[in-house]
């Protein structure tokens, strides 16, 4: 055996545990739930082949189905760019040579660390109208502020107040991206007579880019799945207006025992995910600065 | 300029931190006083809240000792498996390795939600329902992001060291856990660390593998306790179990906080 030969089998038997459980856990699944999305089933019986007639439920007669996609592009839509605009701003806060600065980082990571049980319980209380923190603070102003949890219209912005609450990864991604700039390019800035906020246009942002991107498609695709908050603060109420798409497959899945059309959610979910991600990736190449100086 | 950043970060960290400081408040608070959010200093403080949380209601001990079982399970099986395919991608040479890496990557970004009805059905044939399996075994098997953060690893340990145990005569496994292992004992901890967090703070999983009461995790015991969503809830011994379920990975965090900054830089500089 050639010592080339050697170490490829030696390359496979490293791998081997991932490359089984990539098998096992990721390319079966998706196969099997391609299957599942053309079938009926209960989990008593078989599955039971039905062609297309769980995507013809879902497009045509279900309303509910574009209310949870309506809802999930909501969230995305408010919580990916507050996520990057926050973020970046507190990384360039946090971007600084100040005594201390390590007890402010620790209190906007702090949120993103807890179970996402947890931050729901207690934000559950934090928006109580009666015991909540929020609205006897508002009181103080004169303000009376509305019953969030339980009306339609705050219901979907309260919870993404809630993922905004915890940014503390995309905070850190960027803080970490920040302290990859070198310090030249400032100084350079500098002595060409830039002021803060033109080094910000000039330096900052486009060496950023790539971080930016990172985080858009990480956060895309995080936000997709939101599931917790909804379930537990809101139960997907009310009327519907925290149905979001992941919350109602497990709906449908496991509360309605209706596999067969829970996996065909489940495929164009995927599907979703899957040319979101592509676009972002494809228009990457018109606003991402890859060269390293 | 400095003192403009700490003014504008001031009422943000207080905004960040206030609802983490009514939990802690609440906890501590008689029925009456629950009223009151604004009285932030509970007067009495009532310790004895805690105990009534954790055994008057829900049987919390078992959830948490249930929660360590899985968590510890699942930093064994993260931290061995990582750190072996690891050293499969950043030492040995075989083809397709970059293709399979690009694979690797790619199923990060599969939602676990497309995964679940066939995972379910699958460890429900296994009859693996109702028990940990299905939360601890996949992890042996390697998590994407854990190989991937050790690989990063790997990558910045020159290659002499292993070509010198190689020229010796060593084995690939030997060199593994001979050479690379001791050398990569931050980014083990950092693995570790991660993994435990996750498996700890994770919620729907063990919602759809776990239904009966006594195997129950931390976040679905919590879950449980809130009971009804328009229920009149008990604040007070809500917020105290909220308190203890969040406290290990707090602990964690402020124990080791290099390592958890380390691992969420790492992951972003994929470039």
């Amino acid at each position: 055996m050639t010592a080339a030969r050697r170490e490829a089998l030696w390359g496979f038997f490293f791998i081997s545990p991932w490359l089984i459980g990539f098998l096992l856990f990721s390319i079966f699944p998706i196969l099997s739930v391609f299957y599942l999305g053309f079938t009926k089933y209960t989990v008593l019986q078989p599955p039971q082949w039905i062609g297309l007639d769980n995507y013809i439920e879902m497009f045509t007669a279900d309303r509910l189905y574009f209310t949870s996609l309506y809802n999930t592009a909501y969230y995305i839509a408010l919580r990916v760019p507050s996520w990057i605009v926050i973020g970046l701003f507190l990384a360039m806060l946090l971007n600084r040579d100040i005594r201390g600065v390590t007890i402010f980082r620790t209190a906007f990571y702090l949120p993103t660390i807890i179970p996402l049980v947890a931050s729901s319980v207690i934000w559950l209380l934090l928006l109580n109208p009666q015991v909540g923190l929020l609205n006897s603070g508002l009181r103080q102003f004169g303000i009376v502020a509305p019953n969030w949890l339980r009306d339609p219209t705050w219901a979907k912005p309260a919870i993404v107040a809630l993922g905004v609450w915890q940014l503390g990864q995309t905070m850190m991604i960027f803080l970490a991206g920040l302290q990859e700039i070198p310090q030249q390019l400032y100084e350079a800035a500098e002595i060409d007579g830039a002021n803060r906020i033109q080094q910000f246009f000039a330096v900052t942002l486009p060496m950023m880019t790539p971080t930016i991107y990172f985080n858009t498609v990480t956060g895309v695709i995080a936000a997709f799945q939101v599931f917790g908050p909804a379930f537990i603060m809101t139960g997907g109420g009310p009327v519907n207006s925290t149905l979001f798409n992941v919350l109602y497959l497990y709906r449908q899945g496991f509360q309605f025992l209706r596999m067969g059309y829970a996996s065909a959610m489940a495929v164009v979910l995927f599907l979703l995910v899957l040319v979101l991600t592509v676009i972002i990736v494809r228009t990457s190449d018109k606003w991402v600065r890859y060269e390293r100086i | 300029m400095n003192w403009v950043a700490v003014i504008i970060m001031l009422p943000l960290a207080i905004v960040w931190v206030m609802p983490l400081v009514l939990m802690i408040s609440t906890s501590l608070k008689d029925q009456a006083q629950i009223f009151e959010p604004s009285r932030l200093v509970p007067d009495p403080v009532l310790w004895s809240n805690y105990p009534r949380a954790l055994f008057g209601f829900l049987p919390f001990p078992t959830f948490f000792k249930n929660s360590l079982i899985i968590s510890v399970a699942v930093v064994i099986g993260d931290v061995l498996s990582a750190s072996f395919v690891a050293y499969g991608f950043a030492r040995l040479r075989f083809p397709g390795r970059d293709f399979l890496f690009l694979v690797l990557l790619s199923t990060m970004m599969i939602p676990f939600a497309v995964r679940m009805i066939p995972l379910f059905l699958v460890f429900k044939q296994l009859n693996w329902i109702n028990t940990f399996f299905p939360l601890t075994v996949p992890s042996f098997f390697g998590t994407p992001l854990f190989i991937f953060l050790v690989r990063q690893f790997y990558l910045s340990i020159p290659q002499e060291l292993t070509e010198v145990a190689r020229v010796d005569g060593a084995s690939e496994i030997r060199i593994w856990w001979s050479v690379m292992l001791p050398l990569t004992r931050p980014a083990m901890a950092v693995v570790a660390i991660l993994a435990f967090q996750q498996s700890w703070n994770d919620f729907l999983a063990p919602l759809i593998y776990l239904n009966k009461p006594d195997m129950f995790t931390a976040t679905l015991g919590l879950y449980t306790l809130i009971g009804g969503l328009d229920a009149v809830q008990p604040w007070q011994y809500l917020m105290a179990a909220t308190l203890v379920t969040i406290l290990p990975v707090v602990i964690l965090f402020f124990a080791a906080q290099r390592y958890f900054i380390q691992g969420v830089s790492v992951s972003g500089v994929k470039g």
